[in-house]
């Protein structure tokens, strides 16, 4: 073992003394998904993140589900640089006009079946943001989504939580 | 009086006139001129001061627009605002980008929102109301701005072309690889170097700016707080403190400690993200994933201590709604312990491996030339050199804690690294002291009953740089004009050259180092 692993797994093993997250739902809620996840897509269910608006809180906490804490990948769900190897879209923030397009492309891009997944709720309806002359609305005026995730932001466990609650319901 | 003495000095050395000059809210000089002498009010403040432009912006003022130039006095503790008053038939100025280029960003956002002309500026380009999506002449932010119906596009964004042999294009975005906003990045490479990188932003627009308009404070309050979420405390903090300078409301000592121990607190989970993030660009991913788990420590204590883990809510004008009890105190001295400890491990982690080092060191070098004519301000800016951090400026809710800023000459990877490292620190100790020195204030608000007409500056030094809100309130108690300038908005222009002869690999390190906001410059 290097001097690295060693100072790594010290502090992993040590833990957080402010932990406010419930580590036992965390388990529960993420070996439920593995499981879902191993039937029906193979052990990985693959997940384009787009932002068509965010104030960057939403990203910041899909990144947080991706941290030793949380570790959504161990659970099968991976976060791909590519709309081509994804199985869903998750988007965050009110769709900003300059970002129909992309979007647009990007679900293009996906291959079929394919799902679309809003974080945060701006992504609903446009949020604070609804009346402005620039937002086309929430991503349904764009996409066809399957399921909403709420929060402003949405915190790591809801986005792991509601993602069981999707694969559960295909 | 030392500020009239200093306007007496380069009015006779400029040949300037000024119709009248105002002293507003304890340090802000209003200077309003005839709008033939703007271009040479500026360029005197410019060059005396000395200072970047800090925002410049546009008013509707009934029949006449008013432009604001806003400069920092930093010795003399005042902020100098240059006005002018220009005719709706055919709005137009002078452009003072010809001279003062930072002022450029700002005159060609003007231009967008306003439909006013700044004469001389070749760059005519838009900003945010992308030309593929909007008409033109529609002008937001005018007062009789009336949305259009069919929204239909007036033409095609030209990218600078470098031509030469051999000279290829890389275009990047807006989607991009990684969970981050979009922009799109146009690089002109020839072989590895990059010898022109132009960045094309304001997809994340959502015209914050007009929604803030006719709003209440307290409702326009959530709209400053979704401007920039990983800096929503130092956006509501610097909102909150126009407001309450528009009404003259003193907070609490406490309230105003306690604000600043959450101001370091967002600057510490920010800057740890971002140094793992520097770690992770370069792939060395053990570091990054102590970050990771250092900057969850730290949110999951905003959680504990405010119910948010972004420290939304907690920011109200007149004060702050979450108290610090004695047990959350003993909470915040133990994470800190904790964090103190992981982030040391972390700082060995890098410092001590010759391959990081090798890979951040002379990286992306930014001028201090460069920063200074663009206006890099915050960690990017200190990096290369340029001496300005609000907080030993303008110390306000710093006042009587031991801070002094770092500054930095090498412009580098590691300067901006090393800054952040620094104020990690310094934040850390920081939060000790206030905690040590908080006064006991059993009113943790003056809540005003209706905020009386008048305008003010709020400005705070965040994470990422200076954020300022100059807001205008009007007879009714409602936002007549908000203008925002989010530090990312001067700092994009920074990266761009900052990146100028290194390989495209090294840009996400880069980008990194300075991880500016794209919702925050898109506004």
């Amino acid at each position: 073992m290097s001097t690295f692993d060693k100072m790594l797994l010290c502090s992993l093993q040590k833990g957080i003394v402010t932990s406010t997250i419930d580590k036992q739902k965390l388990e529960q809620v993420g070996l439920e998904l593995k499981k879902i996840i191993a039937r029906r897509f193979s052990r990985s269910f693959n997940i384009r993140e787009v932002d068509t608006g965010s104030c960057g809180a939403c990203e910041s906490e899909i990144i947080a589900a991706n941290n030793p804490i949380y570790d959504i990948s161990r659970f099968g769900v991976n976060f791909v640089a590519s709309p081509r190897h994804a199985d869903a879209l998750l988007v965050t923030g009110p769709v900003s006009l300059n970002m129909v397009l992309a979007l647009q492309k990007t679900y293009a891009a996906m291959p079929e079946p394919k799902l679309v997944i809003t974080a945060g709720d701006c992504a609903k309806d446009g949020g604070l943001f609804k009346a402005s002359y620039y937002v086309k609305g929430g991503v349904n005026s764009v996409l066809p989504v399957a399921i909403h995730i709420p929060g402003c932001p949405p915190t790591p466990l809801t986005i792991i939580k509601y993602l069981l609650g999707l694969l559960k319901s295909l | 009086m030392a500020y009239k003495q200093f306007l007496n000095e380069i009015q006779s050395k400029y040949s300037l006139a000024s119709d009248r000059i105002e002293e507003l809210n304890g340090n802000e000089i209003y200077i309003h001129v005839k709008p033939d002498d703007f271009f040479n009010y500026c360029f005197a403040l410019h060059e005396e001061l000395p200072s970047t432009v800090m925002a410049l912006f546009a008013k509707e003022e009934g029949s006449i627009f008013r432009i604001y130039c806003s400069f920092i006095g930093i010795k003399l503790k005042k902020w100098f605002w240059v006005t002018i008053d220009i005719a709706k038939d055919h709005p137009h100025f002078n452009s003072i980008a010809k001279k003062i280029y930072s002022a450029n960003l700002f005159e060609r956002e003007i231009r967008e929102m306003f439909g006013i002309e700044s004469i001389g500026n070749p760059d005519i380009r838009r900003l945010h109301l992308h030309e593929e999506v909007w008409p033109s002449g529609a002008y937001p932010l005018r007062k009789d701005f009336i949305a259009p119906k069919t929204i239909k596009g007036s033409g095609e964004y030209e990218f600078t072309k470098v031509e030469g042999e051999g000279i290829f294009e890389v275009p990047v975005g807006p989607v991009h690889a990684g969970i981050i906003g979009p922009g799109h990045f146009r690089f002109s490479v020839a072989g590895e170097p990059i010898i022109n990188l132009e960045i094309r932003l304001g997809f994340t627009h959502r015209g914050i700016e007009k929604l803030m308009e006719n709003k209440l404070p307290a409702e326009a309050l959530l709209l400053a707080e979704c401007t920039a979420g990983d800096a929503a405390f130092s956006h509501s903090l610097a909102f909150c403190q126009a407001i309450e300078r528009i009404c003259k409301i003193s907070v609490p000592d406490r309230s105003e400690k306690i604000r600043a121990l959450f101001l370091e607190l967002e600057r510490m989970y920010n800057h740890v993200a971002d140094i793992g993030g520097i770690a992770l660009d370069v792939g060395f991913s053990q570091p990054a994933a102590l970050a990771s788990i250092i900057k969850e420590s730290i949110q999951q204590l905003n959680d504990k201590l405010t119910g948010n883990r972004f420290l939304k809510g907690v920011n109200c004008i007149g004060g702050i709604n979450k108290d610090i009890n004695f047990d959350q105190e003993k909470i915040i001295i133990d994470t800190l312990a904790l964090v103190r400890h992981d982030f040391e491990t972390l700082k060995k982690m890098l410092l001590s491996s010759v391959s990081f080092l090798d890979r951040v060191d002379t990286t992306g070098v930014l001028k201090k030339k460069t920063a200074e004519d663009f206006g890099v301000l915050g960690p990017a800016g200190r990096a290369s050199g340029i001496d300005q951090d609000l907080r030993a400026d303008f110390p306000g809710i710093y006042a009587d804690l031991a801070f002094k800023k770092l500054i930095l000459g090498s412009g580098d990877v590691l300067a901006r690294l090393n800054i952040r490292i620094h104020e990690f620190e310094q934040a850390d100790n920081l939060i000790c002291e206030i905690l040590t020195k908080l006064p006991i204030n059993k009113k943790l608000t003056f809540i005003p009953e209706k905020c009386p007409a008048g305008f003010a500056l709020g400005y705070v030094e965040s994470w990422r740089g200076s954020v300022l809100y100059w807001i205008n309130i009007n007879h009714d108690g409602k936002i007549d004009r908000c203008k925002i300038v989010d530090p990312s908005f001067r700092n994009w222009q920074g990266l761009a050259y900052a990146v100028y002869e290194n390989i495209i690999p090294d840009f996400p390190v880069c980008n990194k180092s300075f991880n500016l906001s794209y919702a925050g410059n898109d506004l």
